[in-house]
């Protein structure tokens, strides 16, 4: 597509943009700004996914919160495609929030394709079944003879009417029986498996897209709010006369921590987003109310706070992992006698990895607008956020202040990232809790301290590892110790071996073990929770044991595949080692595995499996006498199924392959005492880009359902690139980040 | 509160805000112009980049009472109706995933476009340095600098660079 062409094509859209001057307001149909999700003016509700305009316009609502995993574009791609749509005829809106309608209306774990997949089929088949309908009536023909392809209804003699023609009439057509539903062959898909742009490309590169951070409500004030730096302490007493005489402050106030705001019907997010004690400060502008939070002096009460540290912890682990034991959770054999006997060769290594913040570039915010009922009517709220799940505010307004749902409005505005971080909503428990005090619209906007400080953290942890050899080069054995953390006994979300760990499924003769600590600091999903970290450890140390062995690593880990199966089958959610096995051999083959390279570069290979996904990848790097690394490509072969849109699953995989590289490269977060170390982007360095590597990106697209690409291509960039570092230094890496070990990404 | 006349995207505006109060909170809060984001405070993640006398600048260590110059932001970067060489790359090229930082990022790329028309992947690098994307769009984003290099280099008679020093 030429630069020319786009320009043309957006001339309008520009034009109209450009108009207002300064306070420039995107200027797009009033349609693109509609959040109800009712019929549009002119338009006809074929379901709640699809509507058409007389004069063609399909509009399409998008039920999935975007966070910049594509999902927008990606499932009305799929809708337009079933119903014969042309692309360019197509306006995406976002859905309201709406249970009734549109079911889960959530984005985690790599799910969103896989659970709406089928939907996404049915609701543009039965859309393209009624305009059909409809076409065999207006043009008196049997249906049998008619096809929707390029936004019109076909018959064989070459007629047709286009959608628009047809929509006022296909409305009335009866709704088909699901059962009854035909679908495309996948040889015909026109927009299926291209490349569709992101549908609010044009509002983001104008500087109109509005994100949670960007709203404006009439008569809406300003609100920081200072968190004990000791996670759990609160606030009793603070300099209240002083702070509200600064200028442009409104009110300061004290808000107690609050374990209501916590409790959610989803098990994995219960208990996670309790409201933590401290001092709101409220005023007329952002600005006015971080000045004024810089001569806040507060009283904490520590007496319930958070004593962990990230020395302490480190110590401990040690300690268990001499001392071995824990929760055995598999014993397939004899590990014991193949460790005892004397011709079997035998490796034990420590590994390490550190707790990490999500720092969504976009920091948490919220803005909340508190109405009490008067002259009878119930209390309201109305709350606009960026969330991965946003049903879950409404339970936390029904917990905190007892509003009911139906009184609970909230607007899922597009995150500015999400990572795991925004299905914790304890930032929107903050903002209804200040405007609940006021009873006026605020904005919560986080600083980016309190955004590193007050974040549900990606687990840190330690493994023990143990390998044999045995004389024939083969693995004998395989011993895995993992030393987590827990919150009263329980793993915290991300620490622990899966049950479908390659290690716990996949391996003959393999004793798995777990210790939990105890821990009080807040940790939560971050992109790929668990697997981002088993990844690096267990991919590790099989290039460990391949050189043990002195096999060449790529052959060692085929072996290990075995033969070709699924490890359950029939389930899409298990591993697959033929799967496996042709992402290892692609990736390898692409990325020239065997090749010779100067002295300091070396190749790195890892496969993984996770939410459903088959991915390997092969790192080239570079190690200098300074220890200045550089990853000059990485190769990805990556089986999810066909692609959907070639751009975007593109782009998740370019974006896991420098996300992975960012966060082992340079970021750690530490405490002390319950108090987080790191403040701020200087402390806590996101990968600029001059460390960019050439990424290739091969899809393997097998007869497999579709399956999601959010998260499973971070897994294996980490061991990727130490087995890379090995290969260049012979220099084994055991623990990350590796700036922590003198190493620098360049 | 002192009073500050400030050139935004062309035009002229009044507005009243303590001395030391960053421009990209004049921008945000009192303009109501929410293109250029916040995203450290710091001058670390560069969301926040205009231009100011057409260089690039961190708005949120900036104070309003130290802007020497014309404002730019990713909102007036248009101009007369069309999209910047860059913004129609940054769509060719489907840059963004969030899209939170790419306001800052065009508004480098734009500045960098302004001095240099041909710029290998060096120059890309040092001029981008300032600029995070946590989402990793950074192969895109040389992609599309390059791309609307090019548009430069095919047209350079008929376009005026917009942008930097309006």
């Amino acid at each position: 597509m030429s630069i020319s062409r786009i320009n043309r094509r957006n001339l309008f859209k520009v034009s109209a943009l450009a108009s207002g001057g300064l306070m420039l307001q995107l200027n797009l149909p009033v349609a693109a700004l509609a959040e109800d999700g009712g019929t549009l003016v002119q338009s006809k509700e074929l379901n709640v996914y699809v509507q058409i305009d007389t004069d063609g316009q399909i509009t399409i609502y998008s039920s999935i919160p975007e966070m910049g995993q594509g999902i927008k574009t990606t499932l009305p791609m799929i809708i337009a495609e079933e119903m014969g749509a042309r692309w360019e005829d197509v306006v995406v809106l976002d859905a309201p929030l709406d249970a009734s309608k549109y079911g889960m209306q959530g984005a985690g774990g790599s799910t969103s394709v896989p659970r709406n997949i089928d939907t996404m089929r049915r609701m543009g088949a039965s859309a393209r079944e009624m305009l059909i309908g409809a076409a065999s009536l207006l043009m008196e023909v049997e249906r049998e003879d008619l096809d929707a392809r390029e936004s019109k209804v076909i018959h064989s003699s070459g007629e047709s009417m286009t959608f628009g023609q047809l929509a006022a009439v296909a409305v009335r057509q009866p709704v088909p029986d699901p059962e009854m539903l035909s679908f495309k062959d996948p040889r015909s898909y026109t927009i299926i498996g291209t490349s569709i742009g992101g549908v609010d490309n044009l509002v983001i590169v104008s500087g109109q897209s509005q994100f949670g951070i960007d709203v404006d409500v009439p008569g809406m004030k300003f609100a920081t709010y200072a968190r004990c730096p000791r996670i759990g302490g609160r606030a009793t007493s603070f300099n209240a006369t002083e702070i509200k005489a600064q200028p442009g402050v409104i009110d300061a106030f004290i808000l107690q921590p609050d374990a209501r705001a916590g409790k959610a019907s989803m098990g994995f997010l219960d208990g996670l987003a309790d409201l933590r004690g401290g001092v709101a400060i409220v005023g007329d502008d952002t600005w006015s109310v971080l000045a004024a939070r810089e001569k806040l002096q507060v009283t904490w009460d520590e007496s319930g706070a958070s004593d962990d540290s990230w020395a302490q912890m480190v110590d401990q682990a040690k300690q268990i992992a001499a001392e071995g034991g824990g929760e055995v959770r598999l014993d397939s054999g004899s590990v014991a006698p193949a460790f005892a006997q004397a011709d079997n060769k035998v490796l034990e290594a420590f590994y390490q990895f550190p707790y990490v913040a999500h720092v969504c570039m976009e920091p948490m915010n919220a803005t909340a607008h508190f109405k009490k009922g008067t002259a009878g009517a119930a209390d309201a709220m109305e709350i606009w956020l960026g969330s991965q799940f946003p049903g879950q505010v409404k339970e936390i307004a029904n917990n905190m202040f007892g509003i009911t749902p139906e009184n609970v409005t909230v607007h899922a505005k597009r995150m500015g990232g999400g990572f795991g971080r925004r299905a914790v909503h304890d930032f929107a428990a903050e903002a209804m809790a200040i405007s609940h005090r006021m009873g006026i619209p605020v904005k919560l906007t986080w600083t980016r301290p309190d955004d590193i400080h007050n974040d549900f953290f990606r687990v840190g942890g330690f493994e023990q590892m143990k390998g044999a050899i045995d004389p024939a080069g083969n693995l004998a054995a395989w011993d895995q110790h993992y030393i987590g953390f827990s919150k009263q006994g329980k793993p915290v979300i991300g620490s622990g071996l899966r049950g479908n760990e390659f290690s716990m499924v996949a391996l003959d003769n393999a004793r798995v073990t777990q210790s939990m600590m105890d821990i009080a600091t807040p940790c939560g999903a971050w992109r790929a929770p668990g697997s981002n970290t088993n990844a690096f450890v267990e991919q590790g140390f099989i290039h460990e044991l391949a050189d043990l062995a002195g096999r060449d690593h790529l052959e060692f880990l085929l072996e290990l595949m075995g033969e070709r199966r699924w490890l359950d089958d029939g389930n899409v959610n298990a591993l697959n080692t033929g799967r496996a096995i042709d992402v290892i051999k692609l990736a390898a083959e692409k990325a020239g595995w065997g090749k010779t390279l100067p002295a300091g570069t070396g190749l790195g290979l890892a496969f993984y499996f996770c939410h459903a996904a088959h991915v390997a990848e092969v790192a080239q790097v570079s190690v200098d006498a300074d220890r200045n690394f550089r990853v000059e490509k990485v190769t990805v072969a990556v089986d999810v199924g066909p692609i959907i849109n070639r751009s975007g699953a593109m782009s998740q995989v370019q974006g896991s392959v420098i996300d992975g590289l960012s966060t082992m490269a340079g970021q750690q977060i530490t405490m002390e005492n319950g108090v987080i170390q790191q403040d701020n982007f200087d402390e806590y360095p996101v990968m600029r880009i001059a460390a960019t590597p050439e990424v290739d990106v091969h899809f393997i697209e097998s007869d497999n359902p579709s399956t999601g690409l959010g998260e499973p291509a971070l897994p294996p960039l980490a061991p990727a690139v130490t087995n890379a570092i090995h290969a260049a230094t012979g220099e084994r890496i055991r623990s990350m980040p590796l700036s922590e070990l003198g190493f620098k990404l360049v | 509160m002192s009073k500050f006349v400030l050139m935004v995207n062309g035009e002229k505006v009044e507005v009243e805000a303590q001395p030391e109060m960053p421009l990209l909170w004049v921008l945000r809060d009192k303009l109501k112009l929410t293109g250029s984001k916040y995203g450290c405070g710091i001058a670390q993640c560069g969301a926040c980049t205009v231009h100011v006398n057409g260089s690039p600048m961190r708005s949120c260590v900036l104070p309003v009472s130290a802007v020497s110059g014309p404002v730019t932001t990713i909102e007036g970067l248009a101009q007369g109706g069309e999209l910047h060489p860059l913004q129609s790359a940054w769509i060719q090229h489907d840059v963004a995933q969030c899209g939170y930082c790419q306001a800052g990022q065009i508004m480098s790329a734009a500045a960098l476009l302004a001095n240099n028309r041909n710029p290998d992947d060096d120059d890309i690098d040092q001029a981008m340095a300032g600029n995070y994307c946590r989402c990793g769009t950074y192969i895109r984003v040389r992609q599309a600098i390059h791309t609307a290099a090019a548009y430069y280099d095919a047209d350079t008679s008929s376009t005026k660079v917009t942008g930097a020093g309006q």
